[in-house]
C-alpha cells in the first residue's frame, strides 16, 4: 500500500483552517475616543454562541422590523442613545454619554460619545442621530416608532446644537421622555441617506443586501446570511464599549442564528448541544431539561415572573356582525360587570400556574406583573377563588340555576359560550380546559374552540365574531406608557372594544383621563397614584380577567461566562458584548 | 400461522375492541372529562397483591397516591383500596339511551384507579381511551367507507368505461390532489358557526377526510379495471354477449377486492390521525371530548416523550387495532386469492 501520510500532513492543516473562525480583530481604542468602560469580568477573546430562532427575520431595517427574530437580530447590530438596562430596567447612558432635562420637561439635550465608528469604520456623529429622527418621524417611511415620537399630536422636534450634541424638544411635557430612545436604533447616513432621497429606505437592508453595505452601532455586524440555514454576525471591531482592561468588546468572534421552527425542535437541538442558548423555553421544557442539565454541561435559569401576562377578555364591541346573532345576545351577559366577576372569581389561578406552568409562574389579578417592581399596585386586592361567591354574584345579577344546574339568564336561556384560543400555543389551550372545567361549577356550558392563529387574530380584531378569547400580551418595558395602546378607548390593543371613536362605558372615560394625565406628569409618585387607579379600575370592571404569568425560563451552556439573565428582552443576548467562552 | 387462525385472532381482538368502545361508560371507571387537579401527569395505578407489611392479599387492591415536592408522585402507606366489580359509580347513558350506573371495575371515590395513568387535568387515560375510540373508531370506519365506496365506484366506472369518462373523472381526481386543502379548510371553517356540536363535528371530520381520501383508492382501482377489462375470458364472455353489468360484477369488480381491503386497512389508521390535524383548524374534536387524534397529539411533544411514559399507551392501543385490522384483511386477501384462483 502507497503511504498516504503525505496527503494526511497537506489536508488536515487545510480543514483546521477551514474550521477556525475568521473574525476581524478588535481594533486597538484610539486617542480621544470616548468608549464606555463595563464593570464585568475581563474575559478572553474568541469563540461562537449559536442559538435558534423560530423564524427567519423578514428584515434587517430597524426602522420596518416589527417580527421577534429580526429584533433579536437587529439588537446585536444596532446601538440606541439611551438604554434601558435589562437587569435594573433603568436607563443607562448608551450612544449618548449624558443627557439633561429642562425643568418644565420640554426640552432635552444629548451629548453623544466622540470618536465613535460604525462597524464600517466611518465616524458618527450628530448628522447621523439626526438622520436617524428624520427617517423615524417621516409618514413616508411608516416606522413602526413613529407613533411614539407623536406626543399630543405633534411630533419631536431634533435640532443639532453641534457635531456631538443634539437637543430634542417635545410639543408637550411627557412623562419617562428618556425612556423614550431606548430602542431608537442609530441608522448611519453615510449609507443610507440616498435611498432616502429616492424614497426606498423602507425597502433597503434585507436580508440578501451585502454585508459590506450594512453598518450599525452594536457589538456585531453581519457577516453572511445562507437561506434557509443561519445568519452569522460576526464582532464589530469599533465597538464603544471596553472593559476595565480596556479590552475593547466583544469578545465573541461570532453570533450565528440558525433557524428551527418548533419550541421541541429547539429543546433538541439545544439538548444535544448543537445550540449553546435557549430562550423562551416553556416550564413543560423545562422539566424535562432539568433533568440532565448537568451531565449535559449546561444550566437553566428560572428568572421568576416575567412581563408577559395571559388574560380572558369577552367580546364588548359595539360592531358584530349580522350573522351573528348569538354573539349579540350572549353580550347581554358579557357588558353585565358581576359577570365578569363571578367569572373572575371562579377562576382557578393555582391549578392553572400548578398544571399548566408546573408551578413556574404566578397567579395574576391585574396586568402589572410581579416582575414590574417599580409599577405593581401591592394594595390591589388578590381574592382566593370562590364558587360561593361567584354564584352571589350571579344571583345578584338576576341569574339563576335550572333543576339540572345550568345556569340561566334573566329570560331563562341558558348561558353557552364559547372561548376562543391559539391551537398553536398550547399553554393558553391549557388554560381554557381548565376554565371550562371552573365554569361548569357555575352551571355555564363553556366550549374551547382552538383556532390558528391568524384565525383568531382575524376574529379579535377584524370582524369581532367571537364570545370570548384567550390571548397573552407583554410589556417590552416596564412603564405604563407601553401599556397605553392596551388601556386608551381608542388604543389598537383594547381587545375587548376596538375601533372606538369614543369611550363606551364612565369608567372607560375614567380610564382615558388616567392614562392621559400619567402620560403628562412627571413626578413619578403621582404617576404611579394615576396608574395605580387604572389599575384598581380595571380590576373592578375587568374587561380583562387576567390569569397567570409565566416565569421566564432560559438555557445556556456552562462555558459562557459573564452570562446575566434577565426578565427584559433579550433575555440571554442583552449583554452579549460581554459574554465569552471560558 | 394458518390464515384462519389469524383471521380469527384478528377478527376477535376488534369485535373485543369495538364492544368496549361501543359502550364506554360500562368499561371505563370515570367520566372522561372528569379532572382532578391533584393528579396532574399521575403514573398507572400500580395493583398489589402484597400489602405493605408483607402479607399477601385474594383480592388485588390499589394505595392512594400524593404530590410529592418535585412533582412525582408516592404511594401513601396508608388503607388499601380492592378493586371492586360492577361497581356503582360516575352515571353515564348505555349506548346514549339507557342511564346507568354501574361500571364493571372501580374503587372506592377515595382512591382513584388509573389503569393507564393521568394526562395533564388528572383525567383517567383508560376512560378517555375508551370514550375516544368510540368517535376515532367509528370516524376512522365511516370515513374510509365513504373514500373506498367513492374511489371503488369512481375508479370503476373510469376503468370500465374508459374514454372521455376516464379522462374526465382522472382530470377530477388530479384537481383533488392538487387543491390546497389547508386553506380551503380555514375557509370552510370561517364558514361555520363559531361552535359547532360534537355530532356535528363528528360528521363533518368523516364527510371532510372521506372526500379528501377518495382520490388514491380510485387511481388503484382505475388501473386493475383497466387491466382486468382486456383480460381474455372477459373479451371471451363479452363475445359470448354477456352485458356491462354481468362483466362487471362477475369478473371485474373481485378483481379489485383485495387492493380496496389493502386500502381500508391503510386509510383508516391514517384517518384516525387525519382529525388531529383538523382540530388545529378547529374542525375536529375539541376539549374536553376525547377523541385518539386530540389524545395522541399531545405525544408530539419533547417533554411529553421524555417525562411521561404512560401517555403513550393510548399508541398502544391504536398499534393492537391497526394489527387486527391489517390481520383480518391480510386473511381476507389470502382467502379472496385462493378462492378466485
Amino acid at each position: 500500500m502507497r503511504d498516504l501520510s503525505w496527503f494526511w500532513r497537506l489536508t488536515v492543516p487545510l480543514c483546521l483552517s477551514v474550521q477556525a473562525i475568521a473574525a476581524p480583530p478588535p481594533q486597538p481604542i484610539q486617542r480621544g475616543e470616548q468608549v464606555l468602560l463595563t464593570d464585568n469580568d475581563p474575559g478572553k477573546y474568541g469563540g461562537r454562541i449559536v442559538l435558534a430562532l423560530r423564524t427567519e427575520p423578514e428584515s434587517l431595517n430597524p426602522l420596518t422590523a416589527l417580527d421577534q427574530p429580526s429584533r433579536d437580530v437587529l439588537g446585536r447590530m444596532m446601538a440606541d442613545l439611551i438604554h434601558i438596562n435589562a437587569v435594573s430596567q433603568q436607563t443607562q447612558p448608551a450612544l449618548a454619554e449624558s443627557w439633561k432635562a429642562s425643568k418644565d420637561g420640554l426640552h432635552y439635550t444629548l451629548k453623544l460619545r466622540r470618536g465613535l465608528r460604525f462597524s464600517d469604520g466611518h465616524p458618527m456623529s450628530a448628522d447621523d442621530v439626526l438622520f436617524t429622527f428624520q427617517a423615524l418621524l417621516d409618514e413616508k417611511v411608516n416606522s413602526s416608532q413613529r407613533d411614539l415620537l407623536i406626543i399630543g399630536g405633534k411630533p419631536i422636534a431634533v435640532r443639532k446644537i453641534d457635531d456631538f450634541t443634539v437637543a430634542f424638544d417635545l410639543p408637550r411635557p411627557y412623562a419617562a421622555a428618556e425612556r423614550l430612545f431606548d430602542g431608537m436604533q442609530i441608522l448611519p447616513r453615510h449609507l443610507l441617506e440616498n435611498s432616502y432621497r429616492q424614497g426606498t429606505l423602507p425597502q433597503t437592508w434585507t436580508l440578501t443586501t451585502p454585508a459590506s453595505q450594512i453598518a450599525g452601532m452594536g457589538p456585531f455586524r453581519l457577516k453572511e446570511y445562507v437561506p434557509g440555514q443561519k445568519l452569522v454576525l460576526e464582532r464589530n471591531p469599533y465597538y464603544w464599549k471596553a472593559d476595565r482592561r480596556h479590552q475593547r468588546l466583544p469578545y465573541l468572534d461570532e453570533l450565528v442564528f440558525i433557524f428551527v421552527p418548533s419550541e421541541d425542535a429547539q429543546v433538541l437541538r439545544f439538548a444535544g448541544g448543537e445550540t449553546d442558548m435557549i430562550t423562551r423555553l416553556s416550564a413543560d421544557n423545562f422539566k424535562a431539561l432539568q433533568k440532565d442539565a448537568a451531565s449535559r454541561g449546561f444550566q437553566l435559569f428560572d428568572l421568576g415572573p416575567g412581563l408577559d401576562y395571559n388574560f380572558l377578555f369577552f367580546n364588548l364591541n359595539s360592531t358584530v356582525p349580522k350573522d351573528a346573532a348569538d354573539v349579540a345576545r350572549h353580550q347581554e351577559w358579557f357588558r353585565n360587570p358581576l359577570f365578569r366577576q363571578a367569572v373572575s372569581a371562579a377562576i382557578d389561578r393555582a391549578a392553572i400556574v400548578r398544571l399548566v406552568f408546573h408551578g413556574r409562574g404566578t397567579p395574576l389579578w391585574s396586568s402589572t406583573t410581579p416582575a414590574n417592581k417599580l409599577w405593581l399596585d401591592s394594595a390591589l386586592p388578590q381574592p382566593p377563588r370562590s364558587v360561593e361567591h361567584a354564584k352571589q354574584l350571579l344571583h345578584d345579577a338576576g341569574f339563576s340555576w335550572s333543576a339540572e344546574g345550568a345556569l340561566l339568564d334573566r329570560s331563562g336561556a341558558a348561558v353557552e359560550f364559547s372561548i376562543l384560543t391559539s391551537a398553536s400555543n398550547a399553554q393558553r389551550s391549557q388554560m381554557s380546559t381548565l376554565i371550562q372545567d371552573d365554569l361548569k361549577q357555575l352551571g355555564m356550558k363553556v366550549q374551547a374552540v382552538p383556532m390558528e392563529f391568524k384565525s383568531v387574530l382575524d376574529r379579535v380584531f377584524q370582524t369581532h365574531d367571537y364570545d370570548a378569547a384567550i390571548l397573552a400580551l407583554g410589556g417590552g418595558d416596564v412603564d405604563p406608557n407601553s401599556q397605553i395602546n392596551v388601556w386608551m378607548s381608542n388604543g389598537s390593543s383594547h381587545v375587548w372594544e376596538l375601533g372606538e371613536s369614543k369611550p363606551a362605558t364612565a369608567w372607560e372615560e375614567q380610564i382615558d383621563s388616567l392614562m392621559n394625565q400619567q402620560l403628562t406628569t412627571l413626578d413619578f409618585k403621582r404617576r404611579k397614584q394615576l396608574y395605580d387607579r387604572v389599575q384598581e379600575i380595571a380590576a373592578q370592571q375587568l374587561p380583562i380577567v387576567c390569569l397567570a404569568s409565566p416565569n421566564v425560563l432560559v438555557g445556556a451552556r456552562q462555558s459562557i461566562a459573564n452570562l446575566e439573565p434577565a426578565i427584559l428582552d433579550h433575555y440571554t443576548l442583552w449583554n452579549a458584548e460581554q459574554l465569552y467562552i471560558k | 400461522m394458518k390464515s384462519s387462525t389469524q383471521f380469527r385472532i384478528g377478527l376477535s381482538v376488534l369485535a373485543l375492541l369495538h364492544l368496549a368502545v361501543l359502550v364506554p361508560g360500562f368499561f371505563a371507571p370515570y367520566d372522561p372529562a372528569e379532572q382532578d387537579r391533584s393528579l396532574s401527569f399521575a403514573p398507572p395505578t400500580a395493583i398489589h397483591f402484597k400489602a405493605h407489611d408483607g402479607s399477601w392479599r385474594l383480592r388485588p387492591f390499589i394505595y392512594s397516591v400524593t404530590a410529592t415536592n418535585d412533582g412525582d408522585y408516592a404511594e401513601q402507606s396508608g388503607p388499601e383500596y380492592p378493586l371492586r366489580f360492577f361497581v356503582r359509580a360516575a352515571p353515564f347513558r348505555l349506548f346514549g339511551i339507557i342511564p346507568c350506573a354501574t361500571h364493571l371495575i372501580g374503587v372506592d371515590a377515595q382512591a382513584k384507579f388509573l389503569l393507564i395513568g393521568a394526562d395533564r387535568y388528572g383525567r383517567d387515560q383508560f376512560s378517555r381511551l375508551l370514550y375516544g375510540g368510540q368517535i376515532s373508531l367509528f370516524a376512522g370506519l365511516l370515513a374510509a367507507a365513504l373514500s373506498l365506496s367513492l374511489g371503488a365506484i369512481l375508479g370503476i366506472v373510469a376503468g370500465f368505461y374508459g374514454k372521455w369518462i376516464d379522462d374526465g373523472l382522472m382530470r377530477l381526481a388530479e384537481l383533488f390532489l392538487a387543491l390546497p386543502w389547508l386553506y380551503l379548510l380555514f375557509a370552510v371553517r370561517a364558514f361555520l358557526p363559531l361552535t359547532v356540536s360534537t355530532t356535528t363535528t363528528f360528521f363533518l371530520v368523516v364527510i371532510i377526510i372521506g372526500l379528501v381520501g377518495w382520490v388514491r383508492p380510485a387511481r388503484l382501482v382505475r388501473g386493475i379495471v383497466l387491466s382486468a377489462k382486456e383480460r381474455k375470458y372477459v373479451l371471451a364472455a363479452r363475445g359470448f354477449g354477456a352485458s356491462n353489468l354481468y362483466l362487471l360484477r362477475r369478473h371485474i369488480v373481485p378483481e379489485t377486492y383485495s387492493v380496496l381491503l389493502t386500502q381500508a386497512t391503510l386509510l383508516v389508521p391514517q384517518f384516525i390521525l387525519a382529525e388531529v390535524t383538523l382540530s388545529f383548524l378547529g374542525l375536529g374534536i375539541a376539549e374536553p371530548v376525547p377523541s385518539w387524534g386530540n389524545m395522541l397529539s399531545s405525544l408530539q411533544q419533547y417533554h411529553v416523550l421524555v417525562s411521561y411514559w404512560w401517555m403513550f399507551l393510548p399508541g398502544l392501543a391504536l398499534a393492537v387495532v391497526f394489527l387486527g385490522y391489517f390481520s383480518v384483511a391480510d386473511a381476507l386477501e389470502k382467502h379472496v386469492q385462493s378462492a378466485s384462483s
